[in-house]
């Protein structure tokens, strides 16, 4: 018997009611509820820098570069977990070369190769070209060359040209936020759009995956923001921190409502799955969405932010509060992947009966597979951060003049 | 006289006509140039006439590779138990499986039946609208097939799939499931599972043509799709479905 068979026996026996027999294998596993977690931190790094440009908001600018390369190193490795889900992999390239129009999965080349290409590191180039320039000039050997090599070899800094840098930053990031929202609303569609799913089938998946990835994205510069600083031996700004916690609020507080929206909406429509699906919920994603999700990662630092806002909290006790609530927001982001993508493969189509999901620990869809590709984007931003530092005091303001 | 020459007659007719049928059938299954136009496959199952002897499952896991293990239909039967207190407990009939076996007490049930399932080869596919390379397509026959060689094992059509008629095959690592045994209806034959059938359960044709079992099925029965509700417009009807089934 091999492993495949021998698991499924097993799950067999945790079988509760009826499922389909084609039912037992959970099909989409771990990589597909990291897939969905990567590309949102990305749409969510790049709203953050997009308000900092759009909005001329002046209190996150330390974080605006910092937010970009987060959401380029996310971008880089979010289709990886994709392949190696797949069971070809190899073929991979056949979405790019004859898709299927009707599928929305199909559309996932061109959403990418959009954002990234005509996207992010356009508008990523833009905005380090002239500095790019500069840290040639004073440099020898081989940064040298890769600095120059990443400034396509230009040399004009000339104050019309960086002019011009700054036009397209600004031209770039309008097309930007339609297209992050683009991105992410897509993988919502993807599992919105299927009738034959319940738990899916929601013309809020979009939306909701969109404000999620927004508040996943806000969360994941503050965190890095406030370790990377410390660790360079600066200080933390507050005011920065202050603002980027307020977005953070906002948008906890639109994704609550829209998920509580949904959950209303479903129980007062009761509509013949509501019996599995509550089932599902009080059983098998009791700890993953009753308590992480929305207990730990929404209801507990909402309640952080609001007594951060009503009591003047001293500086220091205020950014340990939005280091708490930023990790447990990102904990309880996850955990709304979780629940989304295995919830809505251990209940029957049947109604009847409900599945077990069991995670290996190894192998291609383990869990060691899905740490590393959660921990790949990290290493994937260190090294960008060393090509392309990101902050002020290296970074001779040219985007916004003093400010910096 | 006159009634004998119209029965010599009748013999003769009915003796060539089934010769003829013969030869027409045999060259039909060599022809090379099988003509999809001329066909619009569908499926007719009798709930009442089905006693769960699984003799088709056997039969297509045979003629179609499907692994033996109990995880891996293209069809399979169900038996529904509905017992008078109202509770109904539902099983996949398989020898491989042990809670299959489970014997009720006749006084407890209220109505019990078995009921056959496959792919729908649905008039709109929700497989293969979501297929991101197209793989899994509508033959002109109306039949929704995989192609092996072009599918990248992504599984969204399983999760697409409303019936659960779809698993990924463990050695190709591709989707898969019932073709109406795509290599046999293109040749004149049968699908395995309605050949070996052995109540008749099944009736497979062509879903316009009237003059055939299928046809005969459709005039001679009131009629229910699975799971209408999702528009996804079956091309297997059921006879006698109760409405525990989903």
């Amino acid at each position: 018997m091999n492993p495949l068979t021998e698991k499924l026996f097993e799950l067999l026996k945790q079988v509760t009611g009826y499922i389909y027999p084609n039912e037992i294998e959970v099909h989409w596993g771990i990589l597909v509820v990291v897939y969905p977690y990567l590309t949102g931190l990305v749409a969510g790094a790049f709203i953050l820098a997009s308000l900092v440009k759009v909005f001329n908001v002046k209190e996150v600018q330390p974080a605006y570069r910092l937010a970009l390369l987060t959401a380029l190193a996310f971008l880089l490795i979010a289709p990886l977990p994709l392949l190696l889900h797949l069971g070809h992999p190899e073929r991979s390239f056949e979405i790019f070369i004859s898709p299927n129009f009707t599928s929305a999965m199909a559309m996932f080349g061109f959403v990418y190769a959009w954002y990234l290409m005509v996207v992010l590191l356009l508008e990523i180039w833009f905005t380090y070209r002239k500095d790019l320039i500069i840290w040639a000039q004073g440099e020898t050997g081989a940064m040298r060359f890769i600095h120059r090599a990443l400034a396509l070899f230009s040399t004009d800094i000339s104050e019309r040209a960086v002019e011009f840098d700054k036009k397209m930053v600004k031209g770039i990031t309008i097309i930007g936020i339609p297209s992050a929202f683009l991105l992410h609303g897509y993988v919502g569609f993807i599992f919105g759009s299927i009738k034959a799913n319940p738990w899916w089938s929601s013309v809020l998946m979009p939306i909701v995956f969109l404000f999620s990835a927004i508040v996943s994205g806000i969360a994941l510069v503050i965190f890095l923001y406030m370790v990377i600083t410390p660790l360079r031996g600066e200080k933390i700004e507050v005011r920065c921190l202050d603002k980027m916690a307020s977005f953070l609020f906002y948008a906890v507080i639109v994704d609550f409502s829209l998920e509580l929206l949904d959950f209303i909406h479903r129980l007062y429509e009761s509509e013949e799955s509501i019996r599995i699906l509550s089932d599902l919920v009080m059983n098998k994603l009791f700890v993953s969405l009753g308590v992480i999700q929305v207990l730990l990662g929404m209801l507990l630092p909402l309640a952080v932010m609001v007594s951060i806002r009503l009591f003047k909290l001293q500086e220091e006790l205020r950014k340990l509060l939005y280091f708490v609530s930023v990790i447990l927001i990102q904990l309880g982001i996850f955990a709304t992947r979780w629940n989304v993508v295995i919830g809505g493969q251990m209940f029957s189509k049947s109604f009847r009966g409900l599945t077990t999901f069991k995670m290996d620990l190894l192998g291609l869809e383990g869990f060691v597979m899905a740490l590393i590709l959660l921990s790949l984007p990290f290493i994937t931003l260190a090294i960008l951060i060393k090509l392309l530092p990101p902050w002020d005091k290296v970074v001779k303001s040219f985007s916004d003049g003093s400010a910096q | 006289m006159e009634r004998r020459r119209f029965l010599s007659k009748f013999i003769s007719i009915a003796a060539s006509g089934t010769v003829l049928s013969g030869f027409f059938k045999r060259t039909f299954a060599r022809s090379p140039d099988y003509d999809p136009k001329g066909h619009y496959y569908g499926m007719g199952i009798q709930i009442d006439k089905c006693i769960g002897c699984g003799k088709c499952v056997e039969a297509c896991k045979a003629e179609n590779d499907v692994p033996k293990e109990p995880f891996f239909f293209r069809t399979w039967i169900e038996r529904y138990v509905i017992k008078r207190d109202g509770e109904v407990t539902v099983q996949n009939i398989d020898p491989r499986i042990e809670q299959s076996k489970e014997v009720f007490s006749e006084g407890d049930i209220l109505r019990s039946f078995f009921v056959p399932k496959l792919c729908n080869q649905c008039e709109k596919p929700p497989c293969v609208q979501v297929c991101p390379v197209g793989a899994t397509f509508k033959t002109e026959d109306g039949v929704i097939l995989v192609d092996d060689d072009r599918c990248i094992g992504c599984r969204y059509c399983i999760q697409a799939c409303p019936y659960g008629a779809r698993y990924l095959h463990p050695e190709k690592e591709t989707a898969d499931k019932c073709t109406f045994c795509y290599h046999r209806i293109t040749k004149g034959m049968l699908p395995a599972c309605v050949e070996v059938c052995p109540t008749q359960a099944r009736i497979f044709g062509d879903v316009k043509s009237n003059a055939s079992p299928l046809g005969r099925f459709k005039r001679m029965n009131k009629l229910h799709v699975l799971k209408p509700s999702l528009n996804t417009e079956p091309k297997v009807s059921y006879s006698g479905l109760d409405g525990e089934v989903r």
